[in-house]
């Protein structure tokens, strides 16, 4: 049994491996470009919002990232997963493996990546004259708990569905522009009028984001908003995983 | 005869036509009746109740027509796709040599492809590193292990493929047309490595168009024609009809 568990994380360490190494393969400034994405993204908005609109919000940059880096990792693996098994066909077709390995790879490489990004936004708040708080130490890994279980369930489902139904890859970008702007990520919770207080607590990324921020911010966690995100990836992933079951056996089929 | 290595029990595969939905969302709600009853329908059988055994420590061949169905009777042997009818018995741990480069990514070097194709193949890293030094002297691929095999000649890449299957110890070997790519050199290392392999007691299923191989190599062979087994038994006798057919 035990090297049954000893394989599992061999084969999911190489996967992630073979993952992080052709991410950025033949360019010069490889992981720095993980970084780069958000903090360009930071920029618009900053700009946008508020250079042009004058946003009411203080320390409106280190307000952005808090909220953009964890986003990052989520739409970058969202937005891979349809191709995360068309792209591995050579292996699928071959070999007989646990084919989830290969998502919880994808997850796992973009979950390293925002690891990698956290630096940023600690260096952001020492320009801000603040300090990362103690409540890092669990409150990180509690919140990369639930984020990597909704997004891996997300993914799976995702990839999974895409092999017999490849328009999906599209609806997927479509699918993570609407989430992006309905998620309290570039906004505070807070500016959501009275009536759309509902949109909220119905999108199901929102819960966590928020907890992100309040986290990187004043390192603090709100109770109500872990048990609803986690209860958010516990449900995706029962859903994700009874899609997988019921397609992965055709996998090598279709492809 | 001792236990079996691979049973097949009257196994039927048929694979599903999927063009309907490839057309686009036009044409399928344009011919609306006719696409959903060509998508019931439109079924391709492969291979029909198809029975035989291969016994631990036997070497099978496996001959027929382009298309007649040898690479599906080794996926589904491998465990990669279900037969839609029967039941399939396999006992031993598998290693499939089923393409050139399968199982490969191009961007990663020769050595971490090894490391890759060890794991997927259900070994630990540990289990793989002790093999390395064995798997690269046998590919003969010198100071190639360490570039990406996107450079790779085909060659080449047949040379890393079976270096790296064989050397695995595996209990079930399965090879598709893998020889035929290639120098004669490693074409002969390669067939005297299977003779080893069949001196060990390694069960090797075998698919070729190279009937010399075959004969060189199998104890039986299974000629599949029409989606069934036509005949099953002695290579020479089995070739020779084959051949004249």
């Amino acid at each position: 049994m035990n090297s049954k568990i000893q394989h599992s994380i061999d084969l999911i360490t190489v996967l992630t491996q073979k993952e992080m190494k052709v991410r950025y393969k033949s360019t010069f400034f490889g992981y720095l470009w993980s970084v780069a994405y958000p903090l360009a993204f930071a920029l618009v908005f900053f700009i946008a919002f508020k250079v042009i609109m004058r946003i009411q919000i203080e320390n409106y940059a280190l307000f952005l990232i808090t909220g953009l880096f964890p986003w990052q990792w989520f739409a970058n693996s969202v937005n891979a997963s349809p191709t995360v098994f068309l792209g591995n066909v050579s292996i699928i077709k071959k070999i007989d493996f646990p084919r989830n390995s290969l998502l919880i790879a994808t997850v796992l490489q973009d979950a390293i990546h925002f690891v990698l990004s956290i630096p940023v936004i600690v260096l952001f708040l020492f320009l801000h004259d603040q300090t990362p708080s103690i409540s890092w130490l669990y409150g990180i890994p509690i919140l990369m708990g639930i984020q990597f279980l909704l997004t891996y369930s997300l993914s799976l489902m995702i990839s999974s569905i895409n092999l017999f139904f490849r328009d999906l890859e599209r609806l997927t970008l479509i699918f993570t522009t609407f989430l992006f702007y309905f998620t309290p990520i570039i906004y505070p919770e807070s500016m959501i009028p009275e009536r759309y207080k509902i949109l909220f607590s119905i999108t199901p990324l929102s819960p966590l984001m928020v907890s992100w921020r309040h986290l990187f911010l004043d390192g603090t966690l709100n109770p109500i908003f872990l048990i609803v995100s986690f209860g958010y990836s516990v449900l995706l992933f029962i859903i994700g995983s009874l899609v997988y079951r019921k397609l992965s056996w055709k996998f090598a089929e279709v492809l | 005869m001792n236990e079996p290595a691979i049973l097949f029990d009257r196994v039927s595969k048929s694979y599903h036509l999927y063009h309907p939905m490839t057309g686009g969302i036009k044409s399928f709600l344009f011919h609306l009746p006719e696409a959903v009853k060509t998508l019931k329908n439109s079924r391709y059988e492969v291979l029909r109740e198809v029975t035989f055994q291969v016994s631990k420590g036997e070497s099978l061949g496996i001959i027929g027509r382009n298309g007649v169905g040898k690479s599906t009777l080794l996926g589904l042997i491998a465990g990669i796709i279900k037969p839609t009818k029967g039941k399939i018995t396999v006992q031993g741990r598998i290693a499939p040599l089923l393409e050139l480069g399968g199982g490969f990514h191009p961007e990663l070097t020769g050595r971490e492809n090894i490391v890759m194709k060890g794991v997927l193949l259900g070994l630990t890293k540990n289990e793989v590193f002790q093999k390395m030094d064995e798997i690269i002297e046998f590919s003969e691929l010198g100071d190639f292990i360490d570039q990406p095999i996107r450079i790779y000649s085909s060659g080449m890449l047949a040379r890393l493929g079976f270096s790296v299957v064989a050397n695995l110890d595996p209990e079930i070997l399965l090879i598709d047309e893998i020889l035929a790519v290639g120098d004669t050199n490693f074409q002969k290392k390669c067939l005297d490595k299977m003779v080893a392999f069949k001196k060990s007691g390694v069960t090797m299923v075998f698919v070729s168009h190279s009937m010399g191989d075959i004969i060189s190599i199998c104890d039986r062979v299974v000629w599949l024609d029409h989606h069934v087994v036509k005949m099953i038994g002695e290579p020479k006798r089995v070739i020779e009809n084959y051949l004249k057919s």
